[in-house]
């Protein structure tokens, strides 16, 4: 394999990570739409899960879980947990959602962050030892599930250019 | 890279997913453990991404400000309207706000008062959000050389938006009063009664813990107290609002959802102290 063969497949194997760090960085940025940090990691750990698995490892998706605590105050390691499980949960369920049809796919991604949701409150809760409001968690569920279909048609443009990619080298 | 046989590859990928989780609630327990090191880790952080999240906040402003323009245009006409009807009142505030200033100058001068000390301070932009879904805060840009410390005051044109809770090299981390751990000793104006601001992540604070015998009234206004020494008396903080359960609100001046520069000064009070501050109760010797 060539230098810069191999430059390109490490390019594509690393882009899932470094795009979703990207996109969580810039999800800090003020809008006035408080917690999109967290509307942006989950919808991406679920998506290449299912869609590029080598690429999104648990090492990875735990580090990103770390940055989103640090980037959004939320209790430190909390984050890495609840996207872990995201990432099992999308890992077990990948044979059939990845070829299930869109609008499947975005059901059961509802079911992933309403858990995911959940469980942030239920950390938030137990760390922070008083019962947070339940409000900015529904919200934050709104976001997510409203927000994935645009999420998913962007990354699921970039996932076909790179398979495209690849079966040209094939 | 080193070669691992396949076998051993995928048994070492099927674990790191348990043992990745366990790590995720060990990092839990120390995150509760070691406050200090997670904020320190965090500054770092935000030390970090602050000249990158400032070079993006100049696009963002400038959409926003677009959106501004054309809602203002659009709405030119009731907007010139309210303006008109505002000006006239403010001038008859103004008449009587120089009759008072005069006054007072003179009564000031009959007492030998000793006037307040010009408070110092440093203007910061906001570049980032620094809560969450469960937090309210923002981080500030500060630049390399500042002298920003904890527990110092935030106002942003037209009053009190919260106090600065940490503190790194390029950039400073403001707690908002609606935060639901922000706790804000108040008066009401008026009656002078003390109260309590208790943030709740939701748009309003609410007021406690008021004396028995003062009930809050719709429209009063509402000021820093000096109480525990963490804030001056009397800044400008925002009016009661009387909610529909008869909950005791309060609307605040700032402009908590778009904020951009904040002005933080420095009164000089150390009154509540940040956690790693407080001595920690010595262990007893024998005695």
């Amino acid at each position: 394999m060539g230098l810069m063969r191999q430059l390109d497949s490490g390019a594509r194997a690393v882009f899932p990570a470094a795009f979703t760090v990207f996109l969580l960085v810039m999800a800090a940025v003020p809008v006035g739409v408080p917690g999109l940090v967290v509307a942006v990691a989950v919808p991406s750990v679920f998506f290449w899960t299912v869609f590029r698995p080598g690429a999104m490892p648990p090492p990875i998706v735990f580090a990103l879980g770390l940055l989103q605590d640090l980037l959004g105050f939320t209790p430190l390691g909390s984050g890495g947990l609840i996207l872990l499980l995201v990432h099992g949960v999308a890992l077990r369920g990948r044979t059939w959602l990845a070829r299930a049809s869109f609008l499947w796919g975005w059901l059961a991604f509802c079911a992933v962050a309403a858990g995911a949701m959940l469980l942030g409150w239920l950390f938030q809760a137990l760390l922070g030892w008083q019962r947070p409001p339940f409000v900015p968690g529904l919200a934050l569920f709104g976001i997510m599930a409203g927000g994935y279909p645009a999420l998913a048609f962007v990354l699921s443009r970039m996932h076909m250019a790179m398979q495209r990619a690849e079966d040209a080298l094939r | 890279m080193i070669r691992l046989s396949i076998p051993l590859r995928q048994a070492l990928a099927r674990l790191s997913l348990p043992v990745l989780i366990a790590v995720a609630f060990g990092t839990m327990l120390l995150g509760r453990a070691d406050a200090l090191l997670v904020e320190r880790a965090r500054m770092v952080l935000a030390d970090a991404l602050t000249p990158i999240w400032a070079a993006v906040q100049e696009p963002v402003t400038a959409v926003r400000q677009g959106v501004e323009e054309v809602q203002s245009l659009w709405y030119l006409r009731s907007e010139n309207a309210r303006l008109t009807e505002e000006n006239d009142r403010l001038r008859r505030w103004q008449a009587a706000a120089l009759a008072l200033e005069a006054e007072n100058a003179l009564l000031r001068r009959q007492l030998s008062w000793i006037p307040d000390p010009t408070p110092q301070f440093r203007t910061a932009r906001v570049v980032a959000d620094g809560g969450g879904t469960y937090a309210r805060a923002v981080l500030l840009a500060t630049g390399p050389q500042h002298d920003i410390r904890k527990g110092q005051v935030a106002l942003d044109e037209r009053g009190f938006v919260g106090r600065v809770t940490e503190v790194g090299a390029r950039s400073a981390r403001v707690l908002l009063a609606t935060d639901i751990n922000s706790r804000v000793p108040v008066i009401i104006e008026g009656s002078r009664a003390r109260a309590m601001m208790v943030g709740g992540n939701t748009a309003r604070p609410r007021l406690q813990h008021w004396p028995e015998g003062v009930q809050p009234r719709d429209g009063d206004r509402v000021v820093t107290s000096a109480e525990a020494g963490a804030f001056p008396a009397g800044l400008p903080v925002g009016v009661v609002r009387r909610t529909a359960g008869g909950a005791a609100e309060v609307e605040l001046f700032a402009q908590l959802e778009r904020l951009d520069v904040l002005r933080l000064f420095d009164f000089g009070l150390a009154g509540i102290l940040p956690p790693e501050a407080v001595a920690r109760p010595e262990p007893r010797g024998r005695r």
